[in-house]
């Protein structure tokens, strides 16, 4: 598997915030100014470092949500019981300063020369870096297929609704909703599983390449449904949420 | 100087017996977060074999029967994932790298461990010597479940746990320190959780 190498040492910056977006009722976009970053990869992530005023810090990772050549955002889902996510979703505000560092990860990426059509898949959160991933493709002129299936408890936890809703040539949506769907709702009903892989995937000759972000089982379903479809394992490309909540 | 987070009180509180053992930048965890770049591999037993190589030729090889009839440890120790959980007290049982690096001659500096799916990893042999790593195949008294590397994963807790690689086959010893998987996409060369190594150039 080829990478690109990353020499340069990140070091931690200060971010001014700029904007926020409520996205969900738990779900906020937050808009940043960055004086010193150093440009992104659609998919890849970045640190945050909260300090209390004792010097008690946390840190956590965030998928970026912006393509590259757009200004840094970030979006993030509150856990119940989270240490950092309640803080940068309730309590933050524009023109607070953030501490941050990145861009982390190299191999999550897309790029406009890869081959291939895209398949996204996400679930809940997991739709921020495939969001880069779409808004990249746009940014870029490419004119690769995508098709996106993304998974939600219900329609009102949709992240982004109105600019997936607004995606036409060449980009195809698809929602599931998994707890409870509205009357008169079109789209799937349920949990991800290999029926529903199979209607909505690229087949598996296509050459598509797979990204799949979400929590890990529903990660593992999804991952294991596309190999199961024929898709090569190195083209199917996993983010996972950890079990706690972590990201 | 890190700027004051406004309004930002932090958990604080470590949780007991957790006192000097959670690096910089960690937080304690219950549960068993997972993480991995593509589809967990499910390579039957009756084909998995776990190798050592040099220059890509064979030295040794173990089938699955062969390792599990060697000395097996039960190891107990806390476990730091560069995405910022720590796990305490965790229970492995396998065979140390001691007892595999010590059918073959050797006096290489390095190892790239190697794994189904195409994983890789690289460690120096200080590293894995000296009762500090093992092959395990066996977590909280049960096989290892796929999800986290089953049937068997290298588990050097010291390291930040990307280097406890799952799925390992085997390693290739080499003279020289060469970048692995997640190496190559930004990540420390060494990996020391205590000096918080998680990137190039940490």
């Amino acid at each position: 598997m080829e990478g690109t190498a990353v020499h340069r040492r990140l070091t931690w910056q200060i971010a001014a915030v700029t904007g926020t977006i409520d996205e969900t009722p738990t779900v906020r976009t937050i808009q940043l100014a960055v004086p010193d970053w150093p440009g992104h990869r659609a998919g890849q992530h970045l640190d945050v470092r909260l300090t209390a005023e004792d010097g008690y810090t946390a840190e956590r990772s965030y998928s970026i949500a912006s393509p590259p050549g757009e200004p840094v955002a970030i979006t993030v889902e509150r856990l119940k019981d989270g240490e950092v996510s309640p803080y940068l979703t309730e309590e933050l505000r524009v023109g607070d300063q953030l501490e941050l560092r990145g861009p982390v990860g190299g191999y999550f990426v897309w790029e406009a020369t890869d081959a291939g059509p895209l398949l996204l898949v996400a679930g809940g959160s997991g739709i921020v870096p495939l969001r880069a991933i779409i808004r990249e493709r746009q940014r870029s002129g490419s004119d690769a297929s995508v098709r996106l299936l993304y998974s939600s408890r219900t329609l009102a936890d949709v992240i982004y609704r109105d600019e997936l809703d607004a995606y036409r040539d060449g980009i195809a949506v698809r929602y599931t909703l998994t707890r409870a769907q509205p009357p008169g709702w079109t789209g799937y009903a349920g949990r991800v599983n290999p029926a529903l892989l199979a209607e909505v995937a690229w087949p598996a000759h296509d050459n598509s390449l797979a990204f799949v972000c979400g929590p890990t089982s529903f990660v593992e379903t999804v991952a294991e449904g596309l190999v199961g479809l024929g898709y090569q394992p190195d083209r199917v490309k996993t983010e996972r949420f950890g079990a706690s909540g972590g990201r | 100087m890190s700027p004051i987070s406004r309004g930002f009180r932090g958990r604080h509180g470590t949780p007991a017996g957790a006192e000097g053992r959670v690096p910089p930048g960690q937080y304690v965890t219950d549960g068993f977060p997972v993480l991995s770049a593509g589809p967990t591999p499910h390579t039957p037993l009756d084909r998995w074999t776990f190798s050592i190589r040099r220059n890509g030729a064979e030295l040794k090889s173990w089938s699955w029967e062969e390792i599990r009839e060697l000395p097996a440890e039960t190891v107990i120790a806390d476990i730091h994932c560069v995405t910022r959980w720590s796990k305490l007290d965790t229970e492995w049982r396998g065979v140390s790298m001691d007892t595999l690096l010590g059918a073959v001659e050797h006096d290489e500096g390095y190892i790239l461990a190697f794994c189904d799916g195409g994983y890789t990893t690289n460690l120096p042999i200080a590293d894995v010597t000296d009762g500090q790593a093992w092959v395990a195949y066996e977590y909280d008294g049960e096989p290892l479940h796929p999800e986290h590397g089953g049937p068997a994963r290298l588990l050097v807790p010291h390291l930040y746990f990307w280097k406890s690689a799952k799925w390992v086959r085997g390693v290739e010893l080499l003279d020289h320190d060469e970048p692995g998987f997640w190496e190559t996409y930004g990540y420390h060369m060494y990996g020391d959780p205590w000096k918080e190594q998680r990137y190039t150039g940490d």
